[in-house]
């Protein structure tokens, strides 16, 4: 039950600087999270926002309150390690009710919290387990018990599911996000899994080398990506990039794309000739004899209800996502139709997004 | 296991009979070459003076317990007549002494110097311990300045042999009237053991998770609650196994013993070798003094060997 808000975080570790000047803000309640590849700094901000680090520079408000220099102990923020971090000496029950014996409560209190915390995450049974004994997925749960007992006004989770396998992944994505909403607590969650982040998540804050590239929800992220880094991490497989230069006016319908035209979102920016990506999603793909792109089919991957085919242009290898009763030969040339509402432009050299009627947005608002 | 998985001879898991012949012969041969030693002491502690010191050795012989009642009690001889005149012996070992024309004349030094032995051994293995986990949690965990250069200046007390600063050693404890005391012994041995505890148990702190603590941070307890409820309890089995390492040290060593105590804070490693009989070495005793000297170690380790074996390959394993 916090709103949490970042000022311009900066971390730096001797010469490297893993967090560069974050800026966000959380509302209460939100599940929040934060998406980039390893390395990208996103741990490194959770576990500042936590107090297990200090940052270089910055703020951390929780509330309105500044706590950056406060210890972690007194943030009352609940953190769940992506090992677990069960303490191997002590019963599941004992883990669960360790941060309430700090509390100085009752033991009768302790039973009944734990006991009611294991309701809330059906490991009654467990109780008395030790840790060592249980499955990936019932550890989680325990280090989500742990997390809950105390009613923290926040959970931090550093990537609670990278150490389970697949099946139980999708079972305790559900899971969480149904105990987010029955509990109600803001939630930051760090993962480079981007389905993970799709699936659960209110808003997503997409990282890369220690700058945030763009903060959204999951559909404007995917829909209006505010970078090149954005477009190509997420979605899979990632969106095609077509370079070519060419100058833009703004109210434009249309580009030139080499040889051709090719209708686009209308331009809400000017600009001078220069190198340019055009970004199309796979599954805005679709074959016509007619199309000014064309190509030779390199090869298909069929997936059930679709198939990726991927064609060889002048402009470099396209992947499209096509009804999988298509037949498609390899070797046969085929053109490509794009779905002009849908096309993206980037800048090739800064690589932010080009404005655009559906590309509105720019990055960091 | 099925038969025939059995059968197949060649498995990279589990070792061929014939090489398991081989180990098991050679763990027995090794065992019976370190025990036979001390098993000898065992018994010379039962024999007479004349069977101790008997040519050819005597495997077999008439068990007595002399040697420990020589090692417990200060006898004077007497002659037959005053001896006779005497009243009967009350105990045991009253008449064992007389048997010899001796009367006991109190109680030896060998108690005092095994109780003196029990606290500096323990005391300072305790104490670097102590000083060796706090030392090796802060080189694990924090950032400290110059961390490595001051773990090698740490390493490098043990780089010689403690006895070679035994001089200044001996000048500075007099001058600080350290000298035949027990405090003054057991801050030697902490000393020297303090150095080993903290590169020992480093690794072992090392291996555990930092998250551990975090987790207990994040959820309200101090570092200093973090270490003693999170940390402490996993590293048990390195604090046992370094505490062996130490005891073993401070209870044995001898140098130091010779030459700084004499009286009150002898230990038994410089009392052992000058118990002496009637001309000359009186061996029953000193094998009995021995066999007792043996035994807290023994105890000791026995007690905490299950720490040890998992202590010593701890950290081999990734798990």
């Amino acid at each position: 039950m916090v709103d949490i808000r970042v000022e311009n975080l900066r971390k730096s570790f001797d010469q490297f600087t893993a967090v560069q000047g974050s800026n966000f803000r959380i509302p209460d309640g939100t599940f929040f999270a934060m998406l980039g590849p390893s390395g990208c700094g996103k741990t490194t901000t959770l576990r500042m926002i936590a107090g297990l680090e200090l940052p270089t520079e910055g703020r951390i408000l929780l509330d309105g309150e500044d706590v950056t220099f406060h210890r972690a102990a007194a943030r009352d923020i609940a953190f769940v390690f992506q090992l677990f971090a069960l303490y191997p000496h002590m019963n599941v029950a004992q883990n669960i009710g360790f941060p309430l014996k700090c509390a100085s409560m009752s033991r009768r209190e302790i039973r009944e919290r734990v006991a009611e915390t294991a309701r809330l995450l059906r490991i009654e049974h467990l109780l008395s387990s030790r840790t060592s004994k249980l499955s990936g997925g019932d550890r989680q749960r325990v280090a989500l018990g742990r997390a809950i007992v105390r009613r923290p006004k926040a959970f931090l989770m550093d990537e609670p599911l990278g150490a389970l396998d697949a099946e139980f992944r999708h079972l305790m994505c559900s899971e969480l996000r149904d105990l987010h909403d029955r509990i109600n607590a803001t939630t930051i969650y760090v993962t480079h899994d981007q389905i993970e982040a799709m699936s659960m998540a209110d808003t997503i804050a997409i990282m890369n080398r220690g700058r945030i590239e763009q903060i959204g929800s999951p559909q404007e992220i995917y829909d209006r990506p505010a970078s090149l880094f954005v477009a190509d991490f997420i979605g899979s497989p990632p969106m095609n990039f077509l370079k070519f230069d060419a100058g833009l006016k703004s109210g434009d319908q249309a580009i030139d794309f080499h040889a051709t035209r090719i209708a686009v979102p209308e331009i809400h920016e000017a600009r001078a000739t220069g190198p340019l990506v055009l970004g199309v999603r796979p599954e805005h793909i679709g074959f016509a004899e007619d199309a000014p792109v064309r190509g030779r089919v390199f090869g298909a991957e069929y997936l059930g209800t679709t198939q990726i085919v991927t064609v060889d242009t002048p402009y470099g290898r396209v992947a499209a996502r096509l009804p999988s009763h298509l037949k498609v030969a390899i070797g046969e040339a085929v053109g490509l139709n794009f779905r002009c509402e849908r096309l993206a432009l980037f800048d090739a050299v800064s690589g932010a997004a080009i404005r655009t009627a559906s590309f509105g947005a720019t990055a960091h608002d | 296991m099925s038969a025939i998985a059995k059968s197949n001879a060649h498995s990279i898991v589990e070792a061929s009979p014939r090489a398991k012949a081989i180990a098991g012969t050679i763990v027995i041969l090794y065992a019976v070459i370190s025990i036979l030693p001390l098993l000898w002491i065992v018994a010379t502690a039962f024999k007479s003076q004349s069977d101790a010191i008997a040519y050819p050795p005597k495997v077999f012989f008439q068990p007595t317990l002399e040697g420990y009642v020589n090692l417990f009690t200060m006898r004077t001889r007497q002659t037959p007549d005053f001896i006779a005149k005497l009243p009967p012996p009350t105990t045991w070992y009253d008449k064992l002494v007389r048997q010899h024309d001796m009367v006991i004349a109190g109680p030896s030094k060998v108690v005092p110097r095994f109780i003196n032995s029990l606290i500096i051994g323990f005391g300072s293995t305790f104490l670097a311990v102590f000083l060796g986990t706090l030392a090796a949690y802060a080189f694990s965990r924090f950032r400290i300045p110059l961390a490595d250069d001051l773990l090698f200046f740490i390493l490098s007390t043990r780089m010689m042999p403690p006895v070679a600063v035994a001089i200044p050693i001996y000048l500075m404890y007099r001058q600080l009237n350290l000298t035949d005391t027990r405090l003054g012994m057991i801050l030697l041995y902490t000393a020297v053991n303090v150095s080993l505890a903290v590169w020992l148990l480093k690794g072992f702190i090392d291996e555990i998770p930092r998250e551990y603590e975090e987790a207990a941070l994040v959820d309200g307890y101090t570092r200093l609650q973090a270490l003693r409820k999170v940390v402490l309890p996993q590293a048990v089995t390195g604090i046992a196994a370094t505490a062996i390492f130490c005891l073993i040290f401070s209870w044995n060593e001898y140098a130091f013993a010779v030459l700084l105590t004499s009286g009150e804070a002898q230990t038994m490693p410089p009392f052992i070798p000058f118990i002496i009989g009637e001309g000359g070495q009186d061996w029953p005793a000193v094998a009995a003094a021995t066999t007792l000297f043996v035994m807290p170690i023994v105890l000791f380790t026995v007690l905490l060997r299950k720490h040890l074996l998992r202590g010593i390959t701890f950290g081999a394993v990734r798990k």
